[in-house]
C-alpha cells in the first residue's frame, strides 16, 4: 500500500469570470522513503497540489473533484479539527522562502515547542529536549544555545534547517517540499538537498518536492511528475524522464536549460511556450536608426571599460565619533577590464558584490574609493551634468526583476519613448514612435505592445520591454544584472537568445551578472569570480570551467548541479 | 523641543506689544523705557530666547495676562482635567477597538463583522462635536442621566484634583470620554484589520496552519502580536492628538481643561498662556514617540540587536 496517494485532483479557482482550473486529473502515488519529484515551470499547478492534499488552498481555491488517501485513509473530505491533527503530525510541509516562514517576533524554543506540544502527548520539558534534538538532527550547531535565538540571528540557510525542524518535529511520515532551495544560494542549496537526502534516508519519511529547477531533480529524486498548465505530462523514474523523456514538453523543457558541461551557441528553439514571439518583423540594423553610425568620439583604447581598484562600503553602525563607526566593506578594491564587443561575466554568491560593482558602474552608487574608466574617461572624476549624460547614454541597464523595473502607471511605448526624447536622439515625435514601434518588434513584442501597460505583460515579456528601452539610447555597453533568474527556463532560454543576437548585431559590450554557472557558461565570453566582495578569479569562460584555478571557483563548480549524470 | 520652544518664544515677539498690554494708557515714555530695560526685552534676541528657555524648563511662564495669576498655576489646575479625560477616552478606544479590529479581521464575511465596520465609517465620518451634542441630547436632556457639563465634584490631592473618586465626577467624565474615543477607536478598527488581514496572509501564518496548531494560537499568538507592530506607533501619535486636539470636546462640554484655556487665551490674545500650552504639548508628544519607541524594542526582537 502505498503512503500518500491522490486519485483525478482537480482544483478551481472560481472567479466571476468563470473558473480557473489549476490542476487536473492529478494521479500520483508515493512509497514510504521515496523522493518524487514535480517539476514544471510557473503556473504549472505544482505547489497547488500540495496545498490541496492539506487543505491550505488560498481562497477561493476549491477540489472539486478527487480523492487524497493518507495510508489507505481517505483524508481530503476531513473536518477542519481532523484535518488539523494531519497537518504537521502526519504531513509536515517546508515552504520556499526561509526568511518569511518563521514568525519574526518568537523564539525558535517558542515555535518548536509549540508544535511538539499541539501533537504529542509530552510535558513541556520533553518537548524541549526533543526541539533540541531536532535542532541537532538538522545541524544547527550548538542546538541548546541558539534554541532561544530569534528567526532573524540565524542566516537564510539556517533558517530553511529551523524550518525542515520544524516540519519534522512531531514525526510525520510525508514531507511536501514546496521549492524548499529556490530561495538559497548553490552552496546552501547544495547542503540542504543532503540534509533531505538523508533524514529521507533515516527517518523513512515519504517526500514530495516541488521544484522548476532540473539541477534539483536531478540531485535528489528517484522519480519524476512533469507538469504542464495543469495537467500531468509524464511520470518516470529520474533516469528515464532526463535521459530519454517521451512527451515532447519534457524534452523542450529539457533542452533550455543552459548546459553547464558545454557551451553551445544558441539554445534551441523551445516549443510548448506560449509567449514565442508574436511579430518577427525584424529591422535591418545596417540601415536602421539603431544601428546608425553612432556618435561617440572613441578613443579607440582596447578597453571599453576599466575598473580600477574600486572600493565600496556600507555604513552598518552610526556614531557621532567617526572611529566608532562601522562599516561593511561590499566591494574591495575590484580592478578589471572589458573589451570593446565581448560578454564580460561576473559570478558570485549573494552579498559577493556583484551588484554593487554593477551600480558603481553605471553610477548609482558613488564608488567610495576607485576609478571607472570607459573608453579612456575617467567617469568617478566628471563634474557636470552634461558630460555624466553623455556617457550614462552609451551605458544601459537591465534589472533582476521584470515586475518593479517597469513603471505599472506608464505606457509600454511612453516608457521606450521616454530615455530617447530625453536624449535627444530623434528630431520629431512621429520618429519617436515609429522608432519605439520597430524596437518593440525587434525584441520580439510586436508594435501593438507601445499601447498597453506593463502589467499585461508576462515575466519574460516585461523583460523584453526592460531591453527595448535599454536599446533606445543607441548604447554600447549594456550592464545586465540577473536579466534572467526571475524568469522560467523556457523563457530564459529566450530571452538569452535574444541577448546574444543583439549583441552580435549590435557588437554591445556586456556585463552579465549571475549567480548562474551554466548561464554563464552559454553566455559570457570571460568570467571574474566574486567572493566577499573581492575578486577571486578573472579567466576566460571556457578555461574557468575546464580547468579552475582558486579553490574558491572549484567550489563552486563543484556544487553546479549535474543534470545529466546518466 | 527646541523648534517649538523658538515658535512658541516667537509668539511674544510678533503677536503684538508685552508693554501695551501691562501698562495704562497714561504711562509714559520714560517709564516705558524704563520697564522695558527692567523687563530684559532689550537685550538681544539670542539672550532672550536664552531666558525664555531658562523659564521654561522650570516651568516658568511668566503670568496670564488676562487672569494675572501665573501660567504655571493655571495649567496645574488644568491639566489634570484634560488628562484624566484623554487618558479615559484612549482606553475606552483602546479596549474596545483592538478586538473589534481583530474580530473583523478574523471574521470577515460575518454579519456583525460588516456591521461593525459599517458602524466605524459612521464614526469617522461624523464630526466630533456633533456625537458630543447629540449624547447630550440624548443623556443629559432627555433621559436626564448625566451632567451636560462640568467636571462634577473633584477631589484635591493636593498636587492633582481628580474626578475619579466620585459618582459625579465620573457621571460627567464619561460622555466626553466616549465622544472623544469614537473617532480613534474607529481608526484603531479600521487600523487592527487591515494589518491584521496582511498578517494573516504572510508566509508564517500559513506554515504555522500546515503545522497544524490550534487556531486560537495561530490569531492571537502567532498575528496579532505581528499585528501590533506597525500599529502601535499610529496608536501613539494618536493618543497624543487626543490630549493635544481636545478642545472641540472641551467646548461641547465646557470640561474646565486646557482645550478651553487654550480657546479662551486666543480669544484675548492671552500669549504666555499660548506658548506655554504649545509647548507643553510638544512636550507630551516628545514623550509619547519615547514611549512608543521603548515598546517597539519591547515587541520587536529585530530592533535588539546591536
Amino acid at each position: 500500500m502505498s503512503l500518500l496517494k491522490i486519485e483525478g485532483m482537480r482544483v478551481e479557482f472560481p472567479s466571476r469570470r468563470g473558473s480557473i482550473v489549476a490542476t487536473k486529473n492529478v494521479n500520483l502515488e508515493l512509497a514510504a522513503g521515496e523522493i518524487l519529484g514535480i517539476v514544471g515551470e510557473s503556473g504549472a499547478g505544482k505547489s497547488t497540489i500540495a496545498n490541496a492534499v492539506l487543505d491550505l488552498l488560498d481562497p477561493p481555491g476549491i477540489m472539486p473533484e478527487g480523492k487524497v488517501f493518507l495510508e489507505g485513509e481517505r483524508i481530503d473530505s476531513l473536518p477542519l479539527d481532523e484535518m488539523r491533527k494531519i497537518r504537521g503530525r502526519r504531513i509536515g510541509m517546508i515552504f520556499q522562502d526561509p526568511l518569511t516562514s518563521l514568525n519574526p517576533l518568537q523564539t525558535i524554543q517558542h515555535q518548536l515547542v509549540e508544535t511538539i506540544t499541539t501533537h504529542l502527548d509530552v510535558t513541556p520539558e520533553q518537548a524541549l529536549e526533543r526541539a533540541i534534538d531536532m535542532l541537532d538532527k538538522v545541524g544547527i550547531p550548538d542546538p541548546s544555545e541558539r534554541i532561544g535565538n530569534y528567526p532573524h540571528q540565524f542566516s537564510g540557510g539556517m533558517r530553511q534547517r529551523v524550518v525542515i525542524a520544524l516540519s519534522l518535529c512531531a514525526d510525520p511520515d510525508v514531507i511536501l517540499a514546496d521549492e524548499p532551495t529556490t530561495a538559497l544560494d548553490v552552496s546552501i542549496q547544495a547542503q540542504i538537498l543532503d540534509l533531505m537526502r538523508k533524514l529521507v534516508k533515516e527517518t523513512g519519511v515519504g517526500m514530495i518536492i516541488i521544484t522548476h529547477d532540473m539541477g534539483v531533480i536531478s540531485d535528489i529524486c528517484d522519480r519524476v511528475m512533469v507538469m504542464y498548465r495543469g495537467d500531468v505530462v509524464e511520470v518516470g523514474t529520474t533516469r528515464k524522464i532526463l535521459g530519454n523523456p517521451d512527451h515532447p514538453y519534457t524534452k523542450s523543457l529539457i533542452s533550455a536549460v543552459p548546459r553547464p558541461d558545454k557551451r553551445i551557441d544558441r539554445f534551441p528553439l523551445v516549443e510548448y511556450i506560449e509567449e514565442a514571439g508574436v511579430a518577427q518583423r525584424s529591422i535591418d540594423v545596417k540601415t536602421h536608426w539603431l544601428g546608425e553610425t553612432r556618435d561617440f568620439s572613441s578613443n579607440k583604447s582596447e578597453f571599453l571599460l576599466s575598473v580600477k581598484n574600486l572600493e565600496m562600503r556600507f555604513m552598518t553602525y552610526n556614531s557621532i565619533l567617526p572611529s566608532r563607526r562601522k562599516y561593511l566593506r561590499a566591494v574591495d578594491d575590484v580592478s578589471f577590464d572589458i573589451k570593446a564587443g565581448e560578454v564580460f561575466g561576473l559570478v558570485g554568491e549573494s552579498g559577493s558584490g556583484k551588484s554593487t560593482v554593477a551600480r558603481m558602474i553605471s553610477g548609482i552608487y558613488k564608488p567610495h574609493a576607485g576609478h571607472v574608466f570607459f573608453d579612456g574617461t575617467d567617469l568617478t572624476a566628471l563634474s557636470s551634468r552634461k558630460a555624466v549624460n553623455h556617457y550614462r547614454r552609451q551605458m544601459q541597464m537591465i534589472f533582476q526583476d521584470p515586475f518593479s523595473s517597469l513603471n505599472g502607471r506608464m505606457r509600454v511605448g511612453d516608457i521606450v519613448a521616454e530615455p530617447i526624447k530625453f536624449h535627444k536622439l530623434a528630431s520629431s515625435n512621429a520618429e519617436v514612435k515609429s522608432i519605439v514601434g520597430d524596437l518593440l518588434d525587434h525584441v520580439g513584442l510586436g508594435a501593438v505592445a507601445a499601447k498597453k501597460f506593463p502589467h499585461e505583460f508576462s515575466g519574460g515579456q516585461r523583460q523584453r520591454i526592460s531591453i527595448a528601452r535599454a536599446l533606445a539610447t543607441r548604447p554600447r555597453f549594456l550592464i545586465c544584472d540577473e536579466p534572467t533568474s526571475a524568469l522560467d527556463v523556457s523563457i530564459q532560454a529566450q530571452v538569452l537568445n535574444l541577448l546574444k543576437d543583439l549583441q552580435e548585431e549590435l557588437s554591445l559590450t556586456m556585463l552579465f551578472i549571475s549567480h548562474d554557472l551554466p548561464v554563464i557558461r552559454q553566455v559570457c565570453d570571460r568570467v571574474a569570480v566574486m567572493r566577499n566582495g573581492k575578486l577571486v578569479e578573472v579567466a576566460d569562460t571556457e578555461e574557468l570551467f575546464e580547468n579552475p584555478q582558486t579553490e574558491y571557483s572549484k567550489h563552486l563548480l563543484d556544487l553546479m548541479p549535474r543534470l545529466v549524470k546518466v | 523641543m527646541l523648534a517649538v520652544a523658538f515658535i512658541a518664544f516667537a509668539m511674544f515677539q510678533f503677536v503684538g506689544d508685552p508693554i501695551s498690554n501691562l501698562v495704562g494708557q497714561d504711562t509714559s515714555t520714560e517709564e516705558r523705557e524704563q520697564l522695558k530695560q527692567d523687563l530684559g526685552l532689550n537685550d538681544s534676541i539670542v539672550v532672550q530666547f536664552g531666558h525664555f528657555i531658562g523659564n521654561a524648563v522650570q516651568g516658568e511662564f511668566g503670568k496670564s495676562y488676562r487672569l494675572r495669576k501665573p501660567v504655571k498655576e493655571l495649567i496645574a489646575e488644568r491639566f489634570p482635567a484634560t488628562l484624566e479625560l484623554s487618558l479615559l477616552s484612549a482606553f475606552i478606544a483602546l479596549l474596545v477597538g483592538i478586538p473589534m479590529g481583530v474580530y473583523t479581521a478574523l471574521r470577515r464575511d460575518s454579519w456583525l463583522a460588516q456591521g461593525f465596520m459599517t458602524l466605524s465609517l459612521i464614526g469617522i465620518s461624523l464630526p466630533t462635536f456633533l456625537i458630543g451634542i447629540f449624547l447630550i441630547l440624548f443623556f443629559g436632556v432627555m433621559l436626564q442621566w448625566l451632567p451636560t457639563f462640568g467636571r462634577g465634584e473633584t477631589v484635591d490631592l493636593g498636587w492633582w484634583t481628580t474626578g475619579f473618586l466620585t459618582v459625579s465626577g465620573w457621571k460627567s467624565l464619561i460622555m466626553p470620554a466616549i465622544t472623544l474615543a469614537i473617532f480613534q477607536m474607529t481608526l484603531i478598527v479600521r487600523l487592527i484589520r487591515a494589518e491584521m488581514l496582511e498578517v494573516l496572509r504572510s508566509d508564517y501564518i500559513k506554515f504555522a496552519r500546515a503545522r497544524g496548531l490550534k487556531e486560537r494560537s495561530i490569531s492571537f499568538s502567532h498575528a496579532l502580536k505581528n499585528t501590533l507592530v506597525p500599529v502601535i506607533t499610529i496608536i501613539g501619535l494618536q493618543i497624543g492628538s487626543l490630549i493635544a486636539f481636545a478642545i472641540i470636546t472641551e467646548s461641547v462640554f465646557q470640561w474646565p481643561g486646557m482645550g478651553l484655556l487654550f480657546i479662551q487665551a486666543i480669544e484675548e490674545v492671552d500669549i504666555p498662556i499660548m506658548s506655554a500650552y504649545l509647548l507643553l504639548i510638544a512636550f507630551v508628544f516628545v514623550l509619547i514617540n519615547l514611549i512608543v519607541d521603548v515598546l517597539y524594542y519591547a515587541i520587536d526582537p529585530r530592533l535588539r540587536m546591536n
